[in-house]
């Protein structure tokens, strides 16, 4: 074993020595395979980024309540004295002011998107004041909250930075009434950084909604206060909703958009994969014919065939975790914390999020290059261990 | 022609590499394949919008309704032929999002009166505009889910709740129609609108938003604004903008994620090409000797660079026409995530494109190695080795 072993080494070291002569097929199959890595590593990291800003937005301790049936705030309804029910539920946490229970109506305003100038869905969410409380990430930096029972608008940081017309002061015309932005909060990246928050009192009579709400947000005593909360609400006879941690219903409104990224980003590393691929046999090959007679040298004093096929398969796995670590890195560089957005189809409006190219993803990428990298340098292996020694030394 | 030999001969002489780089060229061009046909996915709505269709909705938002009293009021102004109004209904099929498809209730002579790009069979048309609880649905739909006409199809109401608080609606697919032309949205689903008003529990008589055909495409932004003013000042008020721009508005939601896509595409369509280039250039740098034996037997400098260009051109062309060939095929199937890109087809002009490129890669993968090995006095060539 430990001669099978000293045997992987020197043909190894052989092949590892020799690469400065092959330099140009080497370092086509390095950037070919660092491609590919930057490419899967940076679509999923989109995914990922978006997924992560999304499912950021749910608390532990927070529930949603919306009507049976509906798959999104946008699509719920709930009458006010449903609400008033809802908010008087056991497991909710308590303040000096009452239940920590915001009943909101989730609405889209055009606005003017400032790089392209065309309108986009901008969420403006009517809210009450215990929303403060009951999403902890929020909190203002810049003004003030808006007054109960006036047209104040308070935006999210990102919303601000991207839409005309959202800095504090500014005046903002929503069919026949004029909103005033009194202040921008940070959401703590989460999507409440995409929205635009006033008084649910306020917004509903604006939008003709009446005493109606789209959904609850409440925040309870504990975690495990849930089942509690919602076993009281789904066995009441006068309401008709569902009840849903607040984590799992951002994780369903982000699936959409992260599968469909997902989708495209396989296929795209896939077919990628298959080209590296080739360029890595190419390399490979060039790499044992060069070598052909060193390895037939080596074969005639003895050396088996199996250390032969391993060491090949450790040079090209070793350009390929080169090209994995090049490549991660280009989309770590390149596009980590890149900020954008995109229409998020499950609650039609914006949500801004930036790349995340996390570990797990960086690993992921490594993983796929030596698995290119173990593909690629299978062939050639074999052909190296099954040459004729005596051909190839005749060779030249 | 007589030349023909001796270009296989070389193609062959490293049979492996030759096949190799063969199909990652071939690779490259499918990945181009799926470039192109993403760009025209993510386009489609503003290539085929009409330049004589208005889209006009709320002023606030398009989930704001509209009375449908407004639609006798449209067709009343001066310039507009005709107006149809469509409403979202956002049903979801089998329990699932991602099953997602547009709906909408309709009136039906009108859609196609305004939609002449939508084709139905005559026999389908009569029987759906027969049947109340019928619906038709685009051939591309119909496909994603295999349904056939005559097909049940329950959607759960995530908005509309029926009368008696049912959220599940049934219809019978009465007609599954297809695209006039290439690129027309062949996803969408629409049913009765009298029978959505009467069997909806809240909003009767309100509608999401009216398309209308103006009589000349250049009068069209004045009907629009002639519009607009006149629900002005009305609780509802209106913005209506042409078919195109509206269009364009919403592909600019989907924002930087189209971008970013397609220039990945591009980068990496770019460095296969330039892996698959090498590689060739690789096997002719290889074979200067022989080619300064070539001029020794009397070739031409411009003789000795067309076979190799030749050669290296032969490689690119067969290897992307197949990828082209190939990802002609894989686009037809259908685009990867499963119906949501409606519009993910292969454009002539894409393919044409395609095809000028595979001959680039063979010039210029070619001409470096080529010039090089003619620049070289025989002698030294001959020498090296």
């Amino acid at each position: 074993m430990l001669g099978w072993l000293s045997q992987v080494v020197a043909v190894t070291w052989l092949g590892i020595r020799t690469i400065g002569l092959r330099l140009g097929s080497s370092a086509v199959a390095v950037v070919g395979i660092a491609a590919v890595a930057a490419v899967f590593v940076g679509v999923l990291s989109m995914a990922e980024g978006f997924r992560m800003t999304i499912e950021g937005t749910g608390d532990p301790e927070n529930a949603v309540v919306l009507r049976t049936g509906a798959d999104s705030e946008m699509t719920s309804i709930l009458l006010g004295d449903q609400v008033k029910v809802v908010a008087d539920a056991p497991g909710i946490a308590r303040a000096a002011t009452g239940p920590l229970a915001s009943p909101e109506l989730f609405v889209q305003v055009d606005l003017l998107k400032r790089t392209t100038n065309t309108t986009a869905n901008v969420p403006l969410r009517g809210v009450m004041p215990e929303a403060f409380l009951v999403r902890r990430h929020v909190r203002l930096v810049e003004g003030r909250r808006f007054e109960p029972g006036r047209n104040e608008i308070v935006v999210g940081r990102a919303a601000a930075g991207q839409y005309r017309n959202l800095t504090v002061g500014s005046m903002l015309k929503l069919s026949e009434n004029r909103w005033q932005i009194v202040g921008v909060f940070d959401g703590g990246g989460t999507v409440a950084d995409s929205e635009l928050w006033c008084d649910v009192r306020v917004l509903a009579p604006a939008y003709r909604r009446g005493n109606s709400f789209q959904s609850v947000h409440v925040r309870l005593e504990s975690p495990q206060a849930f089942d509690r909360f919602k076993d009281a609400l789904t066995t009441d006879p006068r309401l008709n909703v569902k009840v849903m941690r607040e984590r799992d219903y951002y994780a369903e409104q982000a699936t959409q958009v992260t599968g469909l990224i997902t989708n495209i980003g396989f296929v795209i590393a896939g077919l990628m994969g298959v080209g590296a691929v080739f360029a890595a046999v190419n390399s490979m090959y060039s790499s044992v014919a060069t070598r052909a007679r060193e390895i037939a040298t080596l074969r005639a004093l003895g050396f088996r065939s199996g250390p032969v096929v391993v060491s090949v398969l450790i040079e090209s796995m070793l350009l390929a975790v080169a090209g994995g670590i090049v490549g991660g890195l280009m989309a770590f560089v390149g596009l980590n914390g890149y900020q954008t957005s995109t229409i998020n189809w499950q609650s039609f409006s914006q949500v801004a999020f930036a790349f995340a190219v996390t570990p797990a993803l960086l690993v992921r990428g490594i993983v796929y290059a030596i698995v290119i990298g173990l593909v690629g340098g299978l062939l050639p292996a074999i052909r190296a261990a099954r040459q004729p020694v005596v051909v190839a030394l005749r060779e030249l | 022609m007589k030349f023909l030999p001796l270009i296989w001969h070389n193609l062959m002489r490293r049979k492996i590499r030759t096949i190799f780089t063969l199909l990652s060229i071939l690779v490259a061009f499918v990945l181009y394949g799926y470039l192109a046909a993403l760009s025209a996915g993510f386009s489609a709505g503003v290539d085929v919008a009409d330049a004589d269709r208005l889209v006009l909705i709320h002023k606030v938002s398009l989930i704001q309704l509209l009375p449908i009293s407004y639609g006798p009021r449209i067709a009343q102004t001066e310039g507009v032929v005709d107006v149809c109004h469509f409403t979202f209904f956002g049903g979801i099929y089998q329990k699932k999002q991602s099953n997602f498809f547009m709906q909408m209730p309709v009136v039906p002579e009108c859609l196609f009166k305004l939609y002449p790009e939508f084709v139905l069979p005559d026999a389908q048309k009569k029987a759906w505009l027969a049947d109340r609880t019928g619906a038709i649905v685009g051939r591309a739909t119909a496909n994603r889910f295999g349904w056939k006409v005559d097909d049940r199809v329950p959607l759960q109401a995530t908005i509309w709740q029926q009368r008696d608080r049912q959220t599940t609606w049934t219809f019978t697919i009465d007609g599954i129609y297809d695209g006039a032309k290439k690129g027309v949205d062949t996803t969408q689903f629409f049913f009765h609108y009298d029978y959505f008003d009467e069997a909806r529990w809240f909003g009767q008589g309100m509608v999401g938003w009216y398309v209308i055909r103006v009589d000349h495409p250049e009068r069209a932004a004045d009907v629009a604004k002639r519009l607009d003013a006149m629900f002005a000042n009305s609780p509802e008020e209106t913005k209506t903008t042409a078919e195109k721009a509206f269009a364009q508005a919403f592909l600019n939601q989907i924002g930087d994620i189209g971008l970013i896509i397609r220039s990945i595409l591009a980068v990496v369509f770019f460095v296969l090409l330039f892996v698959a280039g090498n590689t060739m250039a690789q096997s002719v740098r290889e074979r200067t000797n022989e080619l300064a034996v070539l001029k020794t037997l009397g070739f031409t400098n411009p003789g000795v660079l067309a076979l190799v260009l030749a050669e290296s051109c032969c490689l690119a062309v067969v290897g992307g026409g197949l990828g082209l060939a190939l990802v002609t095929l894989l686009t037809r199937a259908g685009d990867p995530t499963g119906g949501l890109i409606p519009g993910f087809i292969l454009r002539a002009r894409d393919v044409l494109v395609g095809v000028g490129l595979t001959l680039a890669l063979g010039i210029v993968a070619g001409v470096f190695p080529a010039l090089r090995a003619t620049r070289l006095r025989i002698a030294d060539a001959l020498r090296r080795s």
